[in-house]
């Protein structure tokens, strides 16, 4: 494991380092030390790597990620892994507002709770939440799943478009347009594969209620498209 | 933007290092202020009858003439100049003492009075305003700063935080109101005076006059959330601790430290990145629209 520490280097010089890996190179492990709260730690990564963050950390962390695994022990702060492309990112401890914002792959996991506006317009991506979420989630959210394995709060998937929410506790209120659906097979399948992904053993899809779109606020229609 | 902190602490051992654990919070949350700073440090006076006022000298006005000034009409005061701030400690009627403080109003300008507060605040980057006061050197029981990032009102003393509207009260805020032109007007018809056009004054100002009708501080912070419009986190002191609480929509920061030593509060988790203990402490994010406090 390659040791960076942000106690002896600076912010820049580390995420220069893990933006621009020898892709060659066989050992793709990083430890990164003495985050301190700092703003846009690992922001950025393109490459298959496996990072560990030991400490909290601030805003925008694993901002627009591609590829690479980074797991925080700590918390993190706003905007963690908004924009990711693909990869995952694992945070330990609690996320603050709009986790995996507009994030169009790859997998979140949050072992603690998120507050509110997580998966505000997410494009893509999966987010597994083991505690609970906070008011506004998944606002506007066009493709993904978010999975929550405690509460959600105010306004859940207000203005929703095509992401699935997964909420295993109660929901304080659901948004404009935001429903409670009947999961198909296809759903529990990929409820269970998320649930597995995330070392869930004692849930399963049934333990859930789904909720989405009731489309009465977009009208987009496949037909339509080469109109738009 | 605007960043602020506060630090309450448990352990009275620890009392000789609030300044420090103050002074590397502003300093972490200079980066979302940059235009100004200011804080209140509460440490209570040893004499039951004694009052201290937070002075601050305006347009170049010398400690000396301040100090020529008041002692030909008061026998009874101590004075100490920190900076451009001076802090007199008097058994006089605190009527009086605010009432000759005005009457020079175009010289000093009094920043905060009660039996343990003391406010100070200056123009500048907030390493500066820092280092000006020696804000390492202060002992007390709990302290809230501020570092501004001036956008409702000028980048001037008056225009910096922390506000303070009554007697040991303060509060800080990261964010801006809306509707404070009417809710001056309001306050001004209930008697409230203010000395800025700022919209926190005016919060402030809110807060000192519901404590006036003896509504407790969690119901007035409670009621704010229907009377103040705008976006906030306010940390709110008094002599015997401070609280904190967040507009419903939350889009101001904050997060919260706790250990068995100290309550720390900061717009961000940097700010408190150097305090003892503070990996293992529970940290977690104040709920919208609740309000939390601690105090002895």
């Amino acid at each position: 494991m390659i040791n960076l520490d942000l106690k002896k280097q600076t912010l820049r010089e580390v995420n220069d380092l893990l933006q621009n890996i020898d892709t060659k190179a066989n050992l793709r492990n990083y430890l990164v030390s003495n985050p301190s709260g700092n703003h846009a730690v690992c922001a950025g990564l393109k490459d298959e790597m496996e990072v560990l963050i030991k400490g909290h950390v601030g805003y925008y962390c694993a901002g627009m990620n591609q590829k690479a695994l980074i797991t925080i022990e700590g918390n993190v702060g706003t905007g963690v892994a908004e924009n990711m492309m693909s990869g995952t990112v694992h945070v330990k401890g609690n996320a603050s507002q709009s986790a995996g914002a507009t994030a169009h792959g790859g997998t979140l996991i949050i072992e603690g709770n998120a507050s509110s506006r997580c998966g505000i317009s997410m494009k893509g991506i999966d987010i597994i939440v083991k505690g609970s979420v906070g008011h506004m989630s998944a606002f506007m959210a066009q493709s993904g799943n978010l999975v929550v394995c405690g509460d959600a709060g105010d306004a859940l998937g207000d203005s929703l478009y095509e992401a699935k929410l997964f909420i295993k506790g109660s929901v304080k209120s659901l948004g404009a347009d935001c429903e409670e659906k009947k999961m198909t097979k296809q759903d529990k399948d990929t409820l269970k594969i998320l649930l597995k992904k995330s070392k869930i053993t004692d849930l399963k899809p049934e333990d859930f209620q789904m909720y989405g779109s009731a489309k009465k606020l977009y009208n987009f229609n496949i037909d339509n498209v080469s109109e738009y | 933007m605007c960043g602020i902190v506060g630090i309450y602490l448990k352990n009275k051992d620890l009392s000789k290092n609030l300044g420090k654990y103050l002074a590397g919070m502003m300093q972490g949350m200079a980066t979302r202020g940059p235009d100004s700073a200011g804080f209140a440090i509460y440490s209570d006076l040893k004499k039951p009858k004694d009052f201290k006022y937070s002075i601050c000298l305006l347009n170049d006005f010398s400690f000396s003439s301040f100090k020529k000034l008041i002692t030909k009409k008061f026998k009874n005061i101590k004075l100490k100049q920190v900076s451009d701030h001076i802090v007199l400690t008097s058994s006089e009627e605190p009527k009086k003492i605010k009432s000759f403080l005005s009457n020079h109003h175009n010289n000093i300008s009094l920043v905060g009075y009660g039996k343990s507060i003391e406010i100070f605040k200056q123009v500048g980057n907030p390493k500066e305003v820092i280092k000006n006061f020696n804000l390492d050197n202060f002992a007390g029981t709990h302290a809230i700063g501020h570092t501004r990032m001036a956008t409702e009102s000028a980048i001037t003393t008056n225009g910096s935080h922390p506000y303070s509207t009554g007697q040991d009260e303060c509060l800080v805020h990261n964010g801006s109101l809306s509707n404070h032109n009417n809710l001056r007007r309001i306050l001004l018809n209930e008697g409230q005076k203010f000395d800025s056009e700022n919209d926190t004054e005016v919060a402030a100002g809110y807060i000192s006059n519901s404590l006036l009708k003896n509504i407790s501080l969690k119901q007035t912070l409670i009621n704010g959330l229907k009377d103040l419009d705008g976006f906030y986190t306010f940390i709110t002191g008094t002599k015997e601790g401070f609280a904190i609480v967040r507009d419903e929509i939350a889009c101001k920061p904050a997060v919260i430290a706790e250990t068995k030593d100290y309550v720390a509060i900061a717009s961000e988790f940097q700010a408190m990145a150097h305090l003892p203990g503070v990996n293992k402490a529970n940290i977690f994010e104040p709920d919208p629209g609740v309000v939390y406090s601690w105090g002895r």
